[in-house]
């Protein structure tokens, strides 16, 4: 018995001497009034209008500045920080999402979406702390490093022809910005794996225990993001270390089975949920080395409208922790579990009605009675969510092989009447709109041809462009790059712009293997810096602040992306280079033959021989005959 | 000859030595004759036996392994296409005189799936002779007139956005749908539609889009689906009539639907879209049929010719036969299946196919003799669908841009049970199904198969590279009988003026008199550029005579005859003048007009072969012998031979069928019968050609006409 108890005696010993020695590190840090490495993870989940439900994960890290505590880390993935150190990235965002997020019914105006809302594929944008001539040879080596980090093809967007740099119009507006986007990568679990491997307990514990494959990828919006922000090598005095956010935005239906075997009358009742069934497992507890480990459900303006919970009055007070009953025993839902705490929205400027967030502790739940929260709805309920000032959508104009033209087309949405009363202080209201677009090389857009037309009539593009920035594309150089600030009146119902492009021709070895499904035009990003999509929750303590909370009142200017398209350009038969081969050789054997000939033919000399022969009217046996006999005489005459 | 010639020329005085290629040239010009009889007896001969060279289709694009997967179509969606015939042929629903309200529960059914739903309104955009628009690509159109609020149709657009799919390409499914008289056939194949709808919301495996067009067939079919993908693809974004449409009192009814909706974020009624269209589908039952199988049609051929990609029909055919169990039709030359001369011909080549089996066992190139006669009906269908360049149904206007399209015709055995019903639903839903899953796959657009071809049987095709063989066969005359012409009108001038001098006495004025002669096909030349120029004129007239109001077919026709006689006079009397009376001096005038004609003629049909394949074969068919055959009349009659006697009979028979007008009247006569030929058929025919921007239209008006009146010249040459 003793023998056995030994190793064990020996391993605590050895721990807690490890344990003495983190502790003893972190109390130095803090000593030196730095703050610990910290971890956090939340999980907010929101019911859509169109019977869907919205599952954001959102995990963060921070680590204190290298210069605290040498190269080490304890919770932060060293991955990163090594990156961060190598290549001086004072931002970074890296997305990987599959399906397109509905902008028209799932919203686009609050914090998750015009953040999280992505364009299909893997978009890049990266902001360096270099001298200007090293940022592309840093971004070579970053697209290189995250492409075998993530085990993804992004070391695509290494060449120049791919990735782009915006000069103002994205919204970390400086120089330094790199942004590259590659629509066509497929996203799946091999890039999920990685991503979470940079978590400290992985998807082992805590929340990310949540994060079934199968029931993942299976919805309809799948879109994980890595944002990491640094101030590790900036000038300035203020060292707040990096902090790394990764989110994780799954949009799925919660029933499985349809509504169409319920009756009519209940087809319009939201389906009830709960984490296990949408997701097949539960949260048994928190990740042990999270600073804090909750769950949110957030039901939006829009929602919280509709349902009209019976005593608005009493928001302040439910606000301020007296958990009210009639929160979450509501007559059209019932809530499977007590919420922790009830956050109720800051008055907004934007909309008459406050969303309201239920919080949920994990800590409180261990292996043996698991957390699982469940929604059931009793009444039907339709509502529509908060959507951005203008609807854009991009399609391509035209068609055949030769030429083009893009088309964006903006839209003013309901909400728009909302806003003009909150924007138009000054009597001339105006609506910006930015809209920054990227076209690879072959397609050859003719800027000039940029056309404006505000409520379907045609306009001068002077009246309504305020500021435009254009950079050519060169060929198998650098693609197009138009950043476009638009004006508009408040009152504008639609406004479309249009710009003609000629479709290049590559060469033989730059056409995928797929290249007849066709290029991608990257998406455009439509932002309007007026309007920021932020969500301001009173909370009593400030020093426990949530890190999603804190995300959501960030402002940050509602942004959308419009769809990618597809070109259809001209594709060789690829078996053709055998083909032209074959024929240019016989053509070359042909003409270099017969020139030959002409060169080497004397016409004078030639004729002079058949004139001679002609004299001779000799057959060819008679020459024979006669040379024959000639050489015979000459014998003769020799043996004479 | 020529040898023999030469052979004593070089006795006299020695020559270079000849090239074998211009010494096989010199060959083939001087056997002119026996080399056009060969050739085009033999391109005739590849014509009629492309039936027996057609290979059996394969499916080529491996990606597309149709009827791999099990259809999931259930008799639960089945039931609810049944749902929406019955609401649809409900009397209750076709109350409104503008059939609004059967729009409105289509569009309701398509929100209660949870698609996108929009309404687009279109003005039927009345054909136009546009002279300049042939080969151009579709536009928007002009800016619209004023169109009055009771002539516009509105198609039902639905669209299942794809749940992983990035929404980069889509598929189209279109159901002609006439609300104000529709037939019980309309009712059903939107049923289908929805049917399939209804499933493709719930499956998984969707990557694409999918659209539902509902096109409104009041303005013609056509019609409808064209205005729609000329919004979809060249949308116009002023709007300079501001008193349109949105005023119509019954447009502002049709959108209230917004209000009953609960989902009203689903329907807009602004124009929605999807992705690039990677193919489309139209679906449509016939209302009778006396047949006793459930059969399908396909439709394939679009406008001036061009066919979708043959993979496209291989999975149709593949799945209807092998999986739902229907039989496939293609469009068929009925005429033609009880000829007996064709069927002679079947069973000659059957017995010779026999005989060369028996020879050597491993040839087997045979088909029954009734195969043969039902490949060639067929195989005369489609190069006459070719040839005609008018699409033959709404699939078409997909073909203007560049998307594989084709109509699918259900026909199903006549019953009015229940039970039949839900059969005709649950296996047409499952091809439509199977068909879309199967270009759903597609990772890259249709490309592997092919684009030219002639189809002799659902399941056999001819490619181009067989039946241009044919078509090679019978031009390759033309130039050598141009050129053998040319040097006979040259050497025959040269040798009787050579007779007359002695060599050694050639002064200057002769060779100036040599040179003149050696550009004396100018002249001919020019004749042949009038004429041709006359034939531009011809083909633009129509344009003007169609401006005259009310006008009667046969009187536009009159008209248009008259003034194309008219024309000519002038143009022959303004231009040609200084050609008249110099023709009279020269003997063998007539053979060098005839060597140009027939150039002239074989550049056209090489241009128009590249442009439409069957109307430049079915033109080599007409005019290569006309234009051989050509000799003045009065000199055969001098001759007085059985040999021109037969050579006179073959060039009038031959100078009334080429004529276009008379050639499209026996044409008709044959199919339709001579008992009600009318005068201004031609005319209307025209008319759908120009209307349809078929090369047809040119190709007759700038090339066989002119050649025809050339040939007519050259037969009434005063020699």
């Amino acid at each position: 018995m003793v023998l056995l108890q030994r190793p064990h005696i020996l391993l605590l010993l050895i721990d807690t001497h490890q344990f003495l020695q983190c502790w003893i590190a972190f109390g130095s840090a803090n000593e030196e009034g730095q703050q610990q490495e910290e971890f956090s993870e939340e999980l907010l989940v929101k019911p859509l209008p169109d019977h869907k439900l919205l599952a954001h994960f959102h995990f963060q890290s921070s680590a204190p500045p290298s210069t605290s505590n040498g190269c080490h880390h304890h919770l932060f993935p060293k991955a990163i920080s090594q990156l961060v150190q190598k290549f001086r990235v004072k931002e970074m965002e890296l997305s990987f999402t599959q399906g397109r997020w509905n902008y028209e019914s799932w919203g686009g105006f609050d914090p998750i979406s015009s953040s999280n809302a992505k364009p299909p594929g893997v978009e890049l944008w990266a902001v360096f702390d270099v001298p200007q001539h090293h940022i592309d040879a840093s971004w070579k080596n970053l697209t290189h490093t995250l492409s075998g980090l993530f085990c993804a093809s992004i070391n695509f967007l290494e060449s120049t022809a791919t990735y782009s740099t915006p000069e103002w119009s994205f919204p970390p507006a400086s120089g330094n910005v790199r942004y590259g986007t590659f629509p066509c990568e497929a996203v799946c679990t091999e890039n999920l794996t990685p991503w979470l491997r940079l978590l400290p307990c992985r998807d082992k514990a805590g929340i990310a225990l949540l994060l079934d494959r199968p029931s993942l990828y299976r919805g309809f919006y799948h879109s994980q993001r890595l944002h990491l922000t640094s101030t590790e090598s900036s000038s300035e005095g203020i060292d707040s270390g990096i902090i790394l956010e990764q989110t994780l935005t799954v949009v799925l239906q919660p029933n499985s089975e349809r509504a169409i075997e319920v009756h009519a009358s209940e087809k319009h009742v939201q389906p009830s949920w709960s984490l296990s069934s949408i997701f097949g497992k539960q949260v048994s507890g928190r990740c042990v080395l999270a600073k804090s480990s909750s769950v949110y459900l957030l039901l939006d303006r829009g929602l919280v409208a509709e349902l009209k919970f019976p005593n608005k009055e009493n928001g302040k007070s439910a606000a301020n922790g007296l958990t009210s009953e009639n929160f979450w025993s509501n007559p059209s839902f019932e809530l499977s579990v007590n919420p922790d705490r009830i956050f109720l929205e800051e008055s907004s400027s934007h909309s008459k009605s406050l969303s309201i967030l239920y919080m949920f502790q994990v800590e409180k739940y261990s292996e043996s009675e698991p957390f699982d929260i469940g929604l059931m709805w009793k009444v039907p309920v339709a509502w529509l969510c908060q959507q951005t000032p203008l609807h854009a959508s991009r399609f391509l104009m035209g068609s055949g092989n030769e030429r083009g033209a893009i088309a964006i087309s903006l839209k003013s949405t309901q909400f728009t009447e909302g806003f003009m009363s909150a924007n138009s202080k000054d009597g001339s209201c105006e609506l910006r709109v930015d809209v920054f677009q990227v076209v690879p090389w072959y397609v050859k857009v003719y800027f000039h041809s940029l056309r404006v037309f505000v409520d379907q009539q045609p306009r001068a593009v002077s009246d309504f462009i305020e500021k435009i920035h254009v950079s050519p594309s060169k060929d198998k150089m650098s693609p197009g790059v138009m950043e476009v600030v638009l004006k508009l009146p408040c009152r504008v119902n639609t406004a479309a712009l249009t710009i003609e492009f000629d479709k290049g021709f590559l060469r033989i070895d730059e056409y995928p293997p797929d290249a007849n499904q066709g290029f991608d035009i990257p998406s455009a990003i439509i932002s309007f810096p007026n309007f920021h999509a932020s969500m301001v929750f009173l909370e009593d303590d400030s020093l426990n602040r949530s890190p999603l909370l804190s995300k959501f009142q960030d402002k940050c200017p509602v942004m959308s992306y419009t769809e990618v398209l597809l070109v259809p350009l001209t594709t060789p038969d690829f078996s053709m280079p055998y083909n032209v081969s074959t024929i240019k050789c016989t053509v070359f054997a042909l003409y270099f033959g017969s020139l030959l000939n002409v060169l080497q033919r004397r016409v004078a000399e030639e004729e002079r021989f058949l004139k001679a022969k002609a004299a001779k009217k000799t057959g060819r046996l008679p020459l024979l005959l006669s040379k024959l006999s000639a050489k015979l005489r000459g014998s003769g005459i020799n043996q004479d | 000859m020529a040898e023999t010639k030469e052979k004593s020329l070089s006795d006299e005085k020695p020559k270079p030595r000849v090239r074998p290629i211009v010494r096989l040239g010199i060959f083939l010009i001087s056997h002119s004759f026996h080399v056009s009889v060969v050739c085009c007896t033999a391109g005739v001969l590849a014509l009629f036996l492309l039936p027996v060279l057609a290979k059996n289709t394969y499916i080529s694009e491996n990606a597309l392994m149709p009827g791999s997967a099990s259809p999931m179509l259930s008799n639960q969606h089945v039931s609810d296409g049944n749902r929406l015939v019955k609401d649809l042929t409900n009397p209750n629903s076709k109350s409104s005189e503008t059939g609004i309200e059967s729009h409105k529960i289509i569009a309701q059914y398509m929100l209660d799936l949870g698609a996108e739903v929009s309404f687009h309104k279109f003005h039927p955009q009345m054909n136009q002779f546009h002279p300049l628009h042939f080969f151009s690509s579709p536009d928007s159109g002009k800016i619209q007139e004023n169109y009055s609020c009771s002539s516009y149709g509105i198609n039902t657009v639905g669209i299942i956005r794809a749940p992983h799919g990035d929404g980069k390409e889509a598929i189209v499914l279109v159901t002609p749908y006439n609300a104000l008289k529709s037939g019980f056939g309309e009712a059903l194949s939107l049923g289908i539609a929805y049917s399939v709808f209804s499933l493709l919301t719930q499956v998984t495996w969707l990557a694409k889009d999918i659209i539902w067009l509902v096109a409104d067939s009041q303005y013609g079919e056509y019609a409808a689906v064209a205005a729609w993908l000329r919004e979809y693809q060249t949308p116009k974004f002023s709007s300079l009539s501001t008193p349109n449409a949105e005023m119509c009192p019954d447009v502002n009814n049709l959108f209230e639907l917004k209000g009953h909706s609960i989902s009203g974020s689903k329907f807009s009624n602004s124009f929605r879209r999807a992705g690039t269209m990677a193919s489309a589908l139209v679906l449509k039952v016939r209302d009778q049929n006396e047949q006793f199988e459930d059969t399908i049609s396909i439709y394939a051929e679009a406008s001036n010719g061009q066919m979708p990609n043959l993979d496209l029909i291989n999975v149709v055919n593949y799945l209807a036969v092998h999986r739902q169990g229907l039989r496939v039709n293609v469009e068929k030359l009925w005429s033609l299946l009880n000829s007996s001369w064709l069927k002679s011909l079947g069973e000659i080549f059957e017995s010779l196919a026999k005989v060369a089996k028996s020879l050597y066992p491993k040839w087997k190139f045979g088909i029954p003799a009734t195969e043969y006669v039902e490949g060639t009906a067929t195989l005369a269908s489609s190069l006459y669908y070719q040839a005609l360049g008018v699409p033959t149904g709404p699939h078409g206007a997909f073909r203007d841009y560049q998307v594989d399209a084709i109509t699918l015709e259900i026909s199903p055995k006549f019953s009015l049970d229940k039970v039949w019903r839900n059969d005709i639903l649950l296996r047409g839903g499952r091809l439509i199904e199977g068909v879309i899953r199967s270009v759903n796959n597609l990772l890259e657009k249709f490309h592997q198969s092919f684009f030219l071809y002639l189809l002799t049987s659902p399941s056999k095709f001819v490619s181009v590279g067989v039946y241009m063989i044919a078509f090679a066969l019978l031009i390759a005359p033309l130039p050598m009988v141009a050129a053998s012409l040319y040097v006979d009108a040259n050497s025959s001038s040269n040798c009787s003026k050579g007779d007359s001098s002695t060599p050694s006495a050639i002064t200057d004025t002769d060779e100036h008199s040599i040179a003149i002669r050696s550009w004396r096909w100018l002249n001919s030349a020019k004749l042949v550029f009038i004429v041709h120029l006359w034939g531009a004129i011809v083909s633009l007239l129509p344009y003007f005579i169609s401006q005259i109001p009310d006008c009667s077919p046969t009187t536009s026709f009159m008209i248009w005859v008259l003034l194309s006689i008219l024309s000519l006079l002038t143009l022959n009397s303004v231009l040609a003048s200084p050609l008249a009376c110099a023709k009279a001096t020269q003997e063998k005038e007539w053979a060098l007009v005839k060597s140009v004609t027939i150039s002239s003629v074989f550049i056209g049909l090489g241009l128009m072969s590249v442009i439409n394949f069957a109307t430049a074969e079915i033109g080599a068919l007409l005019m290569v012998p006309m234009c051989l055959l050509a000799q003045p009349l009065k000199l055969d009659v001098r001759a007085g031979t059985l040999r021109s006697f037969c050579r006179m009979i073959c060039n009038l028979v031959l100078g009334h069928i080429a004529f276009p007008p008379a050639a499209f009247f026996l044409l008709k006569g044959m199919l339709d019968g001579f008992g009600n030929a009318n005068v201004g058929d031609f005319w209307m025919w025209v008319e759908s050609l120009w209307a349809w921007n078929s090369a047809t239209y040119l190709f007759i008006g700038m090339v066989q006409l002119p050649c025809w009146v050339l040939c007519i010249s050259i037969l009434f040459h005063t020699c």
